[in-house]
């Protein structure tokens, strides 16, 4: 891995003094975007979403944004900054140059300034049945033992659970722009993370929302979607191997069975080396 | 009895800015690396190609009224500019081609690597590829060069 050197795109020093250009937008007055600008302080270790919060406290508390773990793991703070969908906690302003630029995500309906409406987006999300689906209903129902699944398994998927359904792969998606009916890389990617899980036998199922052509073959693999993802889910990757399953099925088999009990009583060999539990003292 | 709660109606839903980019997200790759370019260029290509057809088609059909006809539409298909429209339609015919292949391969879950944990920088399937595209599109230039030999030549 390279080593981080910083300022990769402008060089901002601490103390200095950033412009803020926000694109606003008021549904109760605006009918078109409203351009607006602060000069902010820069701070040590500033995001975008603390500029915006420096802003909302100190010049003008009208301004509308999301967010909520200022951390990059909740997806609420999808904005269009500086050319690009990012996070905007996830933003360190001296990656960005003295100004910084901040639209609300394309390719969504903004609510009010940086407010995307992201309804459709968990719409689509739920529409490709984001759960284990397996036949065995009275196991499912009534869960004896936990299904059986190696580390290698899991690595077939798990990059793909990193979603945090944030929406900027639908912000950075050429098919997206055009087409209100297409799934989009999160839904689409989402699909393929539990059609990949071997506890999965949903296959079937889900070809019915995603084998068609506003699913998986309304993307011609540009590729945004992944430069955009602030998490490494890699949609486009999750998309073509959908694809591929559809053609010859899933990379398991048969759904994995409930791993086997121990007998009872059972101790491994070496649980009788381990330092006992002290005996309560209350 | 409760009385009922005075909630204020709203009338009216508040109207929403559509942030939608129509075609202009399909033409413009802004920021996004090359693979993004190469998704216009695929699609410009495909299209050039189809509006070439019905002129290929028409061109073609003129062998059928008599060899003077034929004679009369090749003096007039190797003017310069004429050729140089050929030059095009080899360049959108062999990238088209050429990179059609790589989407091929890439639509049906090849030569992409293999899922992997995302630890950052984070793995980017169509990166892993670079070396792949980068080869093919060599091939493309070495496929053109040629033709332009053998167009210029003839
Ligand atoms: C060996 C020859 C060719 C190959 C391998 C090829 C391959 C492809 C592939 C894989 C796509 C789908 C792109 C995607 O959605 O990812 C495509 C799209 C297309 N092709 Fe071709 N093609 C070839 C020749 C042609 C020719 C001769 C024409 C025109 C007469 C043409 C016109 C188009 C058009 C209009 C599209 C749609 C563009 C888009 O959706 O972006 N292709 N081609
Ligand atoms: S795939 Fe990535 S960019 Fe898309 S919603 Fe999930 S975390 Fe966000
Ligand atoms: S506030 Fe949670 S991801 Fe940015």
């Amino acid at each position: 891995m390279a080593e981080i050197t910083g300022n990769p795109e402008g060089s901002v020093p601490e103390g200095g003094i950033l412009t803020l250009r926000v694109a606003r937008y008021d549904p109760e007055r605006d009918r078109a975007a409203r351009p607006q600008e602060w000069k902010v302080k820069i701070l040590p270790g500033m995001t975008v979403l603390d500029a915006l919060f420096a802003v909302k406290e100190e010049q003008d508390g009208s301004l509308a944004f999301r967010c909520s773990c200022r951390m990059g793991v909740c997806g609420s703070c999808g904005m269009f900054i500086n050319g690009k969908p990012r996070l905007a906690c996830n933003t360190q302003v001296n990656e960005l140059g003295p100004v910084v630029e901040v639209a609300p995500l394309p390719n969504h309906d903004a609510i009010k300034d940086l407010v995307p409406d992201l309804a459709l987006t968990f719409r689509r999300h739920r529409a490709v049945l984001p759960y284990i689906i397996r036949n065995d209903v009275a196991e499912m129902e009534s869960p004896t033992r936990e299904f059986g699944q190696t580390p290698e398994e899991l690595a077939r998927y798990v990059q793909f659970s990193y979603c945090l359904k944030c929406s900027l792969c639908l912000a950075a998606c050429p098919t997206v722009s055009t087409s209100e009916q297409f799934l989009g890389p999160q839904a689409l990617a989402q699909a393929y993370r539990f059609v990949a899980d071997t506890r999965d036998a949903g296959l079937g199922e889900r070809a019915g929302v995603v084998d068609a052509s506003h699913g998986v073959f309304g993307c011609h693999l540009a590729g945004a979607c992944s430069e955009a993802c602030p998490k490494g889910v890699d949609p486009a990757l999750g998309i073509q191997l959908l694809k591929r399953s559809l053609f010859v099925g899933p990379p398991h088999r048969a759904p994995a069975q409930v791993v086997s009990a121990f007998p009872e009583g059972y101790r491994t060999p070496e649980a009788a080396e381990r330092p006992k539990a002290p005996p309560p003292s209350v | 009895m409760v009385a009922e709660a005075q909630t204020p109606v709203r009338t009216q839903v508040p109207s929403r800015l559509s942030m939608r980019l129509g075609l202009r997200g399909w033409v413009y790759a802004g920021r996004y690396p090359a693979e993004r370019y190469l998704y216009i260029l695929h699609r410009l290509c495909g299209l050039g190609l189809i509006l070439y057809l019905p002129l290929h088609v028409w061109v073609t059909g003129r062998r059928l009224q008599g060899p003077e006809a034929w004679q009369q539409t090749m003096a007039i298909l190797s003017r310069p500019v004429f050729v140089a429209g050929e030059i095009l339609v080899l360049a959108a015919f062999v990238f088209h081609a050429i990179n059609g292949f790589r989407l091929l391969f890439g639509h049906l879950g090849c030569a992409l690597g293999r899922p992997e944990y995302p630890v950052y920088p984070y793995p980017v399937a169509l990166h892993r590829q670079r070396r792949l595209t980068t080869a093919l599109m060599v091939l493309a230039g070495a496929f053109l060069a040629a033709g332009v030999w053998g167009l210029l030549t003839k």
